[in-house]
């Protein structure tokens, strides 16, 4: 790739990551200028196809976290306007928002995930889905995770503990998408890692075209442990990076990261987030994020840096995924 | 999903890494903790946009100012005194604002002493200077439940131990403050100050009884312990008798026209001119002035002079200028804002249906509604900004542990034209009816009445005390952190 790229940076827009958006992009944005790139930054509004087209850039950096630009919407307007972008394409980003058709891939490509089950709002309506509910909670049994199907955002993700517990935790979920997963709590250590592609140069005959990066660990502080939108928010947790975690053990979350980035065919950078069951040792994969944040203080860059992998390069090697298809 | 080691601003360093954030990390202050970010509040700052009905705010009506008179009494300030307004100031603030300060509160039926009065900027820089002085981390602070969201961010950077006493239609129960105190005794606990909005009270909407401010006097003049009186609406009062200061009770308490010796008395120039003035003020016993003073001089040294004489230049010659002086504009703001509440609460009761209850106050700016307790506010806020484009505050809020009230919500009808609060409350409305229609759903209860797409008819209100109150939760912050310890 050669240097000097004119790039805009997709950033903000409506979703409720909107403000962690802003700072992944005010970094992206520096480091890409470091890198003698001339920036355009654009924080996403209805603007955003007339912007582009008149100020046809060399590439877009995708800098959105959360709908539109996760899930495959700004990616799908990319492709039709023939501007080449960073990140997975359409149906990776889809795959890997819609945490239900995710979790049905993985339990397909035999890629452990925790059980689960899901419920639309018209099911619930019109099908007289509710009456599926005591099978559903003896199956999967209490505590039970509740979360919207789509969307990255602490909002909604609830703890059930009863069945009392679990009309309120759903109606809550359903505030943010009309699908809510319910799947079975796994209680151990959260585990979270980054793939990115592999370098061009280096990427060799035979040898897979993506590396892990190191694994890091999120650690809820004692009394929010149950309280999961507490366990999201900023400043709530502490994070390790390496994971303190048995060599096997570290190797198998890279494997399995790697193996769900391929199988849902991402492209340039995903973190790929996991739970290590404390009864039994196993490792779960709970979802993937196909834009991960990029503040300074975010796990990618975080986990980058513990590779020996500097924020320009990392950033570099995004932008590079732009032009690699 | 973005998931963040801390919520930082916006740095723009040159090399940003790991290890640069270990190094900032170590540098950073331990009361930096307390300050938190959370998903609630940032969803909140999404409802920020002009095509969202916002009934969020704090803001009263600036719309009804007059625009010439404002011109014209800045314009006298810059005739008579350029100069001292762009000066600097002394730090308890400029002697011709403090005289109309004795004047709103004499309206308040409040004599003060102009010397026990600091001029600060806005009352918010009171609940600070309060905390600075007052405040070694872990010490305790008794609010309200729910209370002002505006001081949950300054005691948690100051790190208090927030005790938080339920209110009821008459305010704070007294019996309740005292129990508490009692076991904070027992614990060797003992509260630096307790925190109060007795009238209207923000987001609660009700107002302490005077049996209760009696009490409340005699309980902390018994224990010797400070109140702060914030009392941002007390002359927007738009149906009842007015109720005697905290304040002034406390004087009355010391006896021979002397002022109140634990009473801290917080005002503002907000509420009945100007926000974006950014003046208020405290009125304390002197030695706390003095501290109160000392931390202002580190905080800003003194309050803007050039709004400090436009207030000046207000009261006294506003009314000539314009034939509207500041009691008359008073007046003003509460006929609108009493009309606006009449259509906040008739709506209220054609949209919300009859699983809900809300307060109906006697002044002020908010209503506090109450929702059946499945369903979250802040969930809540989030279907009716996407699918409604409405805003309201979320009980959580108001609440230190970021969790209680989560089933209510604040509504503010002052800041907001009367269409705009009808058509607020119907978005909401419907977002609810389209919650409360789920949940019947999933419960396989029948969906009441209220659930259907027409409006319900306004429910009569109940009679008894609880009539214009809404049901407050039941969960204490000791036995809410014991059951989380236990799960």
């Amino acid at each position: 790739m050669s240097e000097g790229q004119r790039v805009a940076v997709l950033k903000g827009g409506r979703s409720l990551e909107r403000s962690v958006s802003l700072r992944s992009g005010a970094q992206v944005q520096d480091a890409l200028q470091r890198l003698g790139h001339e920036v355009l930054p654009i924080d996403v509004d209805p603007e955003l196809v007339p912007r582009l087209l008149a100020a046809a850039p060399d590439a877009a950096f995708v800098a959105m976290h959360g709908r539109d630009g996760e899930d495959g919407t700004v990616q799908g307007l990319l492709e039709a306007i023939g501007l080449p972008y960073t990140g997975s394409g359409p149906a990776a980003c889809m795959r890997a928002t819609d945490k239900v058709l995710a979790k049905h891939l993985m339990l397909e490509a035999g890629v452990p995930t925790p059980a689960f089950r899901s419920l639309s709002e018209t099911a619930i309506k019109e099908l007289g889905a509710s009456a599926a509910l005591p099978a559903l909670e003896r199956e999967l049994d209490f505590p039970l995770v509740v979360k919207p199907a789509k969307g990255g955002s602490a909002l909604g993700v609830k703890f059930a503990r009863t069945s009392a517990e679990l009309p309120g935790a759903m109606v809550g979920a359903f505030s943010y998408d009309a699908t809510v997963l319910l799947e079975r709590y796994v209680a151990g250590r959260d585990l979270a890692v980054s793939v990115l592609d592999r370098d061009l140069a280096q990427a060799g005959a035979g040898k897979p075209r993506a590396d892990a990066l190191p694994v890091v660990e999120a650690v809820p502080r004692e009394e929010d442990f149950y309280d999961y939108e507490s366990r999201y928010e900023i400043g709530m947790t502490t994070f390790v990076c390496p994971a303190e975690l048995a060599p096997e053990t570290t190797a198998r979350a890279q494997e399995l990261a790697v193996r769900v980035y391929q199988l849902l065919g991402c492209r340039g950078v995903a973190r790929i987030d996991l739970m290590l069951e404390r009864d039994s040792d196993e490792l779960w994969v709970l979802e993937t994020n196909v834009v991960p944040g990029m503040t300074e203080t975010s796990l990618l860059p975080q986990a980058a840096d513990a590779a020996g992998i500097a924020f320009e390069q990392l950033v570099e090697r995004v932008l590079a995924s732009a032009f690699s298809r | 999903m973005e998931r963040s080691t801390s919520g930082g601003g916006d740095g723009r360093r040159a090399r940003p890494t790991a290890h640069e954030l270990a190094r900032y990390e170590s540098l950073f202050a331990a009361r930096t903790r307390g300050m938190k970010s959370s998903a609630m509040r940032e969803m909140m700052a999404l409802t920020e946009r002009p095509d969202v009905i916002s009934l969020a705010g704090g803001l009263p009506d600036t719309s009804t100012f007059p625009p010439e008179l404002y011109a014209g009494l800045m314009a006298d300030v810059a005739g008579d005194s350029t100069a001292r307004a762009l000066q600097y100031g002394p730090t308890e603030g400029m002697a011709a604002t403090v005289e109309c300060i004795v004047e709103v509160m004499a309206a308040e039926g409040t004599a003060i002493d102009p010397s026990e009065v600091i001029v600060t900027t806005g009352g918010q820089q009171v609940i600070d200077l309060v905390c600075k002085t007052l405040i070694d981390p872990g010490d305790v602070i008794v609010a309200e439940a729910p209370t002002y969201p505006g001081a949950v961010p300054t005691f948690s950077a100051y790190q208090a131990a927030v005790e938080q006493i339920e209110i009821d239609a008459d305010g704070m129960p007294i019996d309740a403050l005292e129990s508490t105190l009692d076991r904070l005794q027992a614990e060797g606990r003992r509260p630096k100050f307790i925190y109060t909005i007795p009238n209207f009270q923000n987001p609660g909407g009700v107002t302490m009884s005077l049996a209760r401010r009696r009490r409340l006097v005699e309980v902390a003049r018994e224990r010797e312990l400070l109140v702060l009186e914030d009392n941002p609406y007390g002359l927007l009062r738009y149906e009842g008798e007015p109720l005697p200061t905290l304040y002034s009770l406390d004087a009355a308490a010391v006896g021979r026209g002397g002022a109140s010796d634990l009473v801290i008395y917080l005002g503002t120039f907000s509420k009945i001119l100007a926000p974006g003035l950014r003046l208020g003020w405290a009125v304390a016993p002197r030695p706390v002035l003095e501290k109160l003073n000392l931390g202002k001089q580190g905080a800003d040294l003194c309050s803007s002079p050039v709004t400090q004489m436009f207030v000046a230049a207000y009261f006294n010659s506003g009314g000539a200028r314009s034939g509207v002086g500041w009691r008359d504009y008073v007046e003003t703001l509460r006929d609108l804002y009493r009309r606006r509440r009449d259509v906040m609460l008739q709506a209220l009761g054609e949209h919300f249906g009859e699983g809900a209850r809300w307060t109906k106050p006697q002044g002020g700016l908010f209503i506090w509604a109450t929702l059946d307790e499945r369903i979250d506010t802040t969930d809540l806020l989030a279907l009716a900004r996407k699918s409604e484009g409405v805003a309201f505050v979320p009980g959580r809020a108001a609440y230190m542990d970021g969790r209680s009230g989560s089933s209510s919500m604040r509504l503010n009808f002052a800041g907001v034209s009367e269409h705009d609060i009808r058509e607020g409350i119907r978005r909401i409305g419907r977002a609810l009816r389209e919650q409360v229609g789920l949940l019947g759903s999933l419960t396989g209860s029948p969906v009441p009445a209220s659930a259907s797409d027409a409006p319900v008819e306004q429910p009569e209100q109940a009679p008894g005390p609880l009539a214009d109150v809404v049901a407050l939760p039941r969960r204490d912050s000791s036995a809410q952190a014991q059951r989380r310890r236990d799960r």
